[in-house]
């Protein structure tokens, strides 16, 4: 017993399970609900664009950890999936695979890569490869195909931010109920049209604790405190902040993207900052903007400042209030 | 009753269920003890014997020459072998006294106990404990008579008797609560009249229920109370404790004193109350032996200076498998290299198990999980970055010093950073700047 050998480490002795990867996976599974969703209203185009997306994250990301000469295990941390799966959902049914491709390889390696990897990036690399899709080509990001429940021949086709936005559709009484809002019978990007799929994965990621519950609610409440003074002020102008939630890609956006452990503040008052932010910012978008939609850009906006959020908004050290 | 708590910290699994139940059995004192002059926060004690003296159980063979020292007492009656350098629990080898058991306990002739201690004056009973080597048997082994010695511009009006032991699978104040309830409290009030304080609170958490009842029946002769507290680590840190409790804070780089608290825990509570009531020397202490490496989990009474050897060989020996010993609870003890050293006074459990397989380093993800679990209220992965680029003056302006080193941080990092370490090197490059500057 004397010639035993021990390992010498510094405490903490004991640690939790919890991993990067398992994190990772978790955010995968709670999407699984949003993926059957999109499967149902645009069939097997949306699974098309779910594999090559993830596919060409992957590939990216290898490429990138072969030259910067890193060990290629770490590509199966989940966080490019994570990536990939994320633009899928962002993207418009119709698009073309080499556009897909395109804003995958973007996405990864502008958005996270150059940076220096996991961890590194300061924007929401998902958002960074659709913002780039979006502003290069402008025309086939913003057309829409009917889900395979609406059964009209038409070649293009609104969302309800669109009609809300540029076919009056208030005055008009053609506004979209919130029940197909809540269910996902309308038209726009692959995985943000169920609003149920993404509250039920939404719901697991705050109940795992994988989430800081601060953004969404932080983001609701806002979008909703801005949106419903307007809309009280003029219902027939303006659209309740019930259609605002639902709507567009607010909750996925909420509950998936601006959540990015990442891209977001490390401290509570820093996440409130940040998610009040992204709530007004969409708001002002949609209500003032030139665009229907800017819970892309407005996520984006509110990354950047979350290395100065950071720096101002550190917690109150124990003993800081005493006098020494 | 209400239960108290502080902000953040963590939950780790318990795993006192081993040893809880087991009463505290007396380790037979071994054939050699191998006594460190240091084994307390401050200065080594100088020795009083030298190689071929024959010394008597408790007597003093190390003396406290500087305020922050503490005396150092024989655990067994016998024959001082040597007077030198031996291995450590702290890692350095440290100036020990080795003694042959005789095996005859034979007391020293300068033990002797006081008739009414209560009515003993506060420097008598601060000379008492300061003579029996007391030290703070929590781990940290601050000499008490310190703690005891309030400066005159700081008065003090509540003692805390600290019974949370939130380091998972330790026991053995559990067990000095069950068992001894008179005497700790007992000791509690010498601490109060030493201090002038006015009410002795005890704080355990609620997951030692039994022992409440018993603690509080016997608390109403003094002024004090009970106080219940939420089973989370780490709970017993004492400026965590002491904002649960009475939600004062502990100004950044003070002391208890400082909001008029004297903070003790059980085990040292029993001691002062021994030291003063019967004059005797602190060279022995309760102790948890568990972990599934060990082959039979217990609580025992051991004399200071015992190899771990001996301990571990009466708690049914180490299991083939266990690659891993730690004196002190799991998320704060101090990894062992050998068996072949001895218990120190600030020693409370041996634990070994088998060491799952080390986890892959990711880089942080900014899931923020440190700063939501700090107890300190710190940023631990904005720290360990500065350090890991060597910006001391960031580390420090972001409160590096007030890092208690708990390790709820590294204890809920996804990421497997070694953030505790980081925090220790920031702080030991910190100190020796400071030293360099002054020198």
């Amino acid at each position: 017993m004397t010639d035993k050998t021990f390992i010498l480490k510094s405490s903490p002795h004991f640690k939790d399970k919890d991993s990067v990867p398992k994190i990772m996976y978790a955010v995968v599974l709670a999407l699984i609900p949003a993926i059957f969703a999109s499967v149902y209203f645009f069939r097997f185009r949306a699974l098309v664009l779910v594999f090559s997306c993830i596919a060409t994250c992957l590939a990216t990301e290898a490429l990138f950890l072969w030259l910067r000469k890193k060990t290629l295990s770490s590509l199966w941390d989940g966080s490019a999936i994570i990536t990939g799966l994320l633009l899928a959902m962002t993207l418009p049914p119709s698009i073309s695979l080499e556009l897909v491709i395109i804003g995958a390889v973007v996405a990864i390696a502008i958005g996270k890569q150059v940076f220096g990897g996991l961890g590194q990036n300061i924007f929401n690399p998902a958002l960074v490869g659709r913002a780039f899709l979006q502003t290069a080509f402008p025309v086939v990001m913003t057309t829409w195909v009917p889900p395979a429940t609406i059964k009209i021949n038409t070649a293009t086709f609104a969302t309800p931010l669109g009609n809300l936005k540029f076919e009056n559709a208030i005055a008009q009484g053609t506004l979209t109920p919130l029940g197909d809002l809540f269910w996902g019978n309308i038209g726009g990007c692959l995985g943000e049209t169920s609003a149920i799929a993404l509250i039920l994965g939404g719901l697991y990621l705050l109940f795992r604790r994988v989430i800081d519950w601060r953004i969404p609610l932080g983001i609701l409440l806002s979008l909703a405190a801005f949106t419903g003074v307007f809309w009280l002020a003029n219902p027939g102008k303006y659209a309740s902040p019930h259609f605002h939630i639902l709507a567009g890609g607010l909750l996925i956006g909420a509950f998936f993207m601006a959540t990015d452990m990442v891209t977001s503040p490390i401290s509570p008052l820093g996440s409130w900052i940040y998610a009040l932010g992204i709530g007004i910012v969409v708001g002002l978008i949609r209500l003032f903007g030139g665009f229907p939609e800017g819970v892309m850009y407005s996520i984006l906006f509110m990354n950047a400042f979350v290395p100065l959020l950071n720096r101002y908004t550190r917690p109150r050290i124990l003993g800081e209030r005493s006098k020494g | 009753m209400k239960v108290k708590t502080f902000p953040r910290g963590i939950h780790p699994p318990e795993l006192k269920e081993w040893t809880a139940e087991k009463a505290i059995e007396s380790l037979p004192p071994p054939e050699k003890v191998m006594i460190p002059l240091l084994q307390h926060f401050g200065s080594t004690a100088e020795p009083l014997v030298k190689k071929g003296d024959e010394v008597a159980l408790g007597q003093k063979i190390g003396e406290d020459k500087a305020l922050f020292s503490a005396s150092v007492h024989s655990s067994v009656s016998g024959k001082v072998l040597s007077v030198d350098d031996y291995n450590h629990p702290g890692g350095n080898p440290v100036p020990a006294v080795t003694i042959a058991n005789d095996g005859e306990d034979r007391l020293s002739p300068e033990i002797k106990g006081s008739k009414d201690s209560f009515s003993l004056s506060p420097d008598e009973i601060r000379h008492k404990v300061r003579d029996a080597g007391v030290v703070g048997l929590g781990g940290a082994a601050f000499p008490t008579a310190v703690k005891l010695s309030p400066p005159k511009d700081k008065p003090i009006d509540t003692i805390i008797i600290n019974g949370c032991e939130c380091e998972p699978m330790l026991t053995a104040d559990y067990r000095l609560m069950l068992e001894a309830p008179e005497d700790i409290l007992n000791g509690a009030e010498l601490v109060r009249i030493a201090t002038g304080a006015e009410k002795i609170i005890v704080g355990i958490e609620d997951n030692k229920k039994k022992v409440v009842k018993l603690v509080q029946e016997r608390i109403l002769r003094f002024q004090g109370a009970v106080s219940l507290l939420k089973t989370k680590y780490p709970q017993g840190a004492e400026k965590n404790l002491i904002y649960a409790l009475l939600r004062r804070e502990v100004p950044r780089g003070g002391l208890p004193f400082d909001v008029g608290i004297v903070v003790q825990n059980v085990g040292t509570a029993k001691a002062i109350w021994e030291a003063v009531s019967e004059g005797k020397p602190l060279y022995e202490r309760a102790i948890t032996v568990s972990g599934d490496g060990i082959g039979e989990p217990k609580n025992i009474l051991v004399r200071i200076g015992t190899p771990f050897q001996n301990i571990i060989e009466f708690c049914g020996g180490l299991n083939e498998q266990a690659d891993i010993l730690v004196m002190g609870g799991p998320m704060m003890g101090i990894s062992q290299w050998s068996l072949d050293t001895p218990l120190i006074k600030g020693t409370s459990g041996i634990l070994a198990w088998t060491s799952p397989s080390p986890g892959i380093e990711y880089p942080c993800i900014r899931c923020s999980r440190c700063v939501d679990h700090c107890p300190m209220g710190l940023v631990p992965t904005r720290l360990a970055k500065y350090i890991r680029f060597d910006n001391l003056t960031e580390a420090e302006k972001w409160g590096i010093l007030d890092c208690v080193e708990c390790g709820c941080c590294q204890y809920i990092c996804p990421s497997n950073i070694s953030l505790v370490h980081w925090m220790r090197l920031g702080k030991n490059k910190i100190a020796s700047l400071k030293r360099k500057k002054s020198a």
